[in-house]
């Protein structure tokens, strides 16, 4: 259990908290999350800056009444390697895990090459393999294209 | 046919010998067992595409041809190979071809040819059209060609006329002349000579240098690579010298281009002293980065690369598709 007062922001009844991302991400992290993405009655709270042992500074976020979908939770493996996400169920969290980054990434980035046919209009999504971890470099599967400045290629 | 993770990600072959019923989209997606096989095929073949024999393994089948740009080498050479082993050839060529784009995807006329051919060469603008083909088609896919990406039949046809001439791809000291940087032909070349253990050397202006990228994944894989910035130099000691043109539309200005690629100009005086078993190529059609006066010694191989074209094209359709349906 979480001591109250190490709440910035509100206790929420039921929904996700993404927790432990990198100061300063946060913002990319709503991007991912989109903002048409989440309901009206899904009150959304964000807290930057705040102060952590162990990244030294963190962004938290905060979504009610919201679980996130597995390629969610990808795309902010992807931005945000150290996040943790915890569902909260009655005030109480239920599930907290690391996110980890998969094999691949579906349709999160657009391929940087303006010839891919991953951007001629095609009904695909773009992809991309995971082709190292530290850090992140991921390679468009059809034209070969890699990209470790994934964050300037949001889709 | 494949629906793997895609052609970056590594893809051991070793083991699965048979071609059958798969896609070529890369010179990568083959072994080099698999490479030599190929090639040994291919010289079987060439009797049959002489003219001189007659096996028609693709009697009854039907191989699209979906030329989204202009081609005529390609196309040619393709569809030559598929007549002369007793198959048949649909084509969408270039006019036909523009006028398709206008509405329809990729994808949906991928989705169509499927349905009239049993494999299907495929010529497209867009780098990765292969690869997206290959995952919409359930019938084997052949890349000839994606925009600056993929042309593996022409790097086999490249390794053919290699092979041909010195009876290994083992041990050659190749030099790489030109255009190194946007050469998609000399990319995949220089990436299958580093499987068999080439000396790789690298003459080119300093704007159009390898990319670095490609240079350091060749040194990984264990060939040995060079740059030698002087042209005799590299010429007096190569096994094979593969011309690449110079494409004015790299050169800022009309003079700075007309004086590279008269440095990087291949003639008779450049080849004194050449080794006698020297061997040039060049992926045609050429510009002028070869002096006709070479055509007549017995250097020059590029026609006799072009003329491989065929039996090396025939050795893989047989090999996807010969002797009747795949088995599933
Ligand atoms: N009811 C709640 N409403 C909002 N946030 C909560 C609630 N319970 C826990 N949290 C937040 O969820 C995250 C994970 O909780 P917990 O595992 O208790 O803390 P920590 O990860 O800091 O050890 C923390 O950021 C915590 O502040
Ligand atoms: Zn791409």
């Amino acid at each position: 259990m979480t001591d109250t007062h190490d709440l910035r922001i509100s206790a929420i009844r039921n929904g996700t908290v993404i927790d432990h991302i990198g100061g300063g991400l946060a913002l990319d992290v709503l991007r991912i999350l989109g903002v048409h993405g989440i309901e009206r009655e899904s009150t959304v709270s964000i807290a930057l800056h705040v102060r952590s042992g162990k990244l030294g500074w963190k962004d938290i976020v905060k979504v009610e009444n919201m679980e996130l979908s597995p390629r969610t939770v990808n795309a902010i493996a992807l931005i945000a390697p150290t996040a943790t996400i915890s569902i909260i169920r009655d005030f109480t969290v239920r599930e907290k895990r690391p996110v980890t980054l998969p094999e691949t990434i579906e349709g999160i980035v657009r391929c940087p090459n303006p010839n891919c046919i991953s951007n001629q209009g095609e009904p695909i999504e773009s992809e991309f393999a995971v082709t190292r971890r530290h850090p992140v470099v991921l390679t468009c599967v059809y034209c070969g294209r890699a990209v470790d400045d994934f964050l300037r290629h949001l889709a | 046919m494949r629906l793997g993770k895609g052609l970056w990600v590594p893809r051991p072959s070793e083991g699965r010998m048979s071609l059958k019923g798969r896609d070529l989209i890369a010179i990568r997606d083959l072994s080099s067992d698999e490479i030599l096989d190929l090639l040994a095929r291919a010289r079987e073949m060439i009797p049959c595409a002489e003219g001189t024999r007659v096996r028609e393994p693709l009697n009854g089948r039907i191989v699209a041809m979906g030329f989204f740009e202009p081609s005529t080498r390609t196309r040619l050479s393709f569809e030559s190979a598929v007549l002369r082993l007793g198959g048949r050839c649909i084509t969408i060529a270039d006019a036909m071809a523009s006028s398709m784009r206008k509405g329809e995807s990729l994808s949906d006329t991928v989705r169509m040819l499927t349905g009239y051919a049993d494999a299907i060469v495929l010529r497209h603008p867009n780098e990765g059209a292969a690869q997206l083909a290959a995952r919409v088609s359930d019938k084997p896919v052949i890349n000839a060609g994606d925009g600056a990406g993929q042309h593996p039949t022409q790097t086999l046809l490249d390794l053919a006329t290699i092979h041909e001439r010195f009876g290994t791809l083992t041990g050659l000291r190749v030099v790489l002349l030109g255009d190194l940087r946007y050469g998609r032909t000399v990319h995949s070349l220089a990436y299958a000579l580093a499987q068999f253990g080439a000396e790789i050397v690298l003459t080119s202006p300093p704007e159009l240098r390898l990319p670095e990228e490609l240079r350091s994944e060749l040194e990984r894989s264990g060939a040995k690579v060079q740059m030698e910035g002087d042209i005799r130099k590299a010429v007096r000691e190569a096994d094979v010298l593969y011309v690449t043109r110079i494409q004015k539309e790299r050169f800022g200005d009309e003079g700075e281009y007309r004086k590279v690629a008269g440095s990087y100009r291949v003639d008779l005086p450049l080849l004194e002293g050449a080794k006698e078993r020297l061997t040039i190529l060049h992926p045609l059609p050429r510009a002028g980065e070869i002096a006709p006066e070479i055509d007549r010694t017995p250097y020059a191989a590029y026609f006799r690369q072009a003329f491989l074209g065929v039996p090396v094209r025939m050795a893989l359709l047989d090999a996807i598709l010969g002797g009747g349906p795949a088995a599933a």
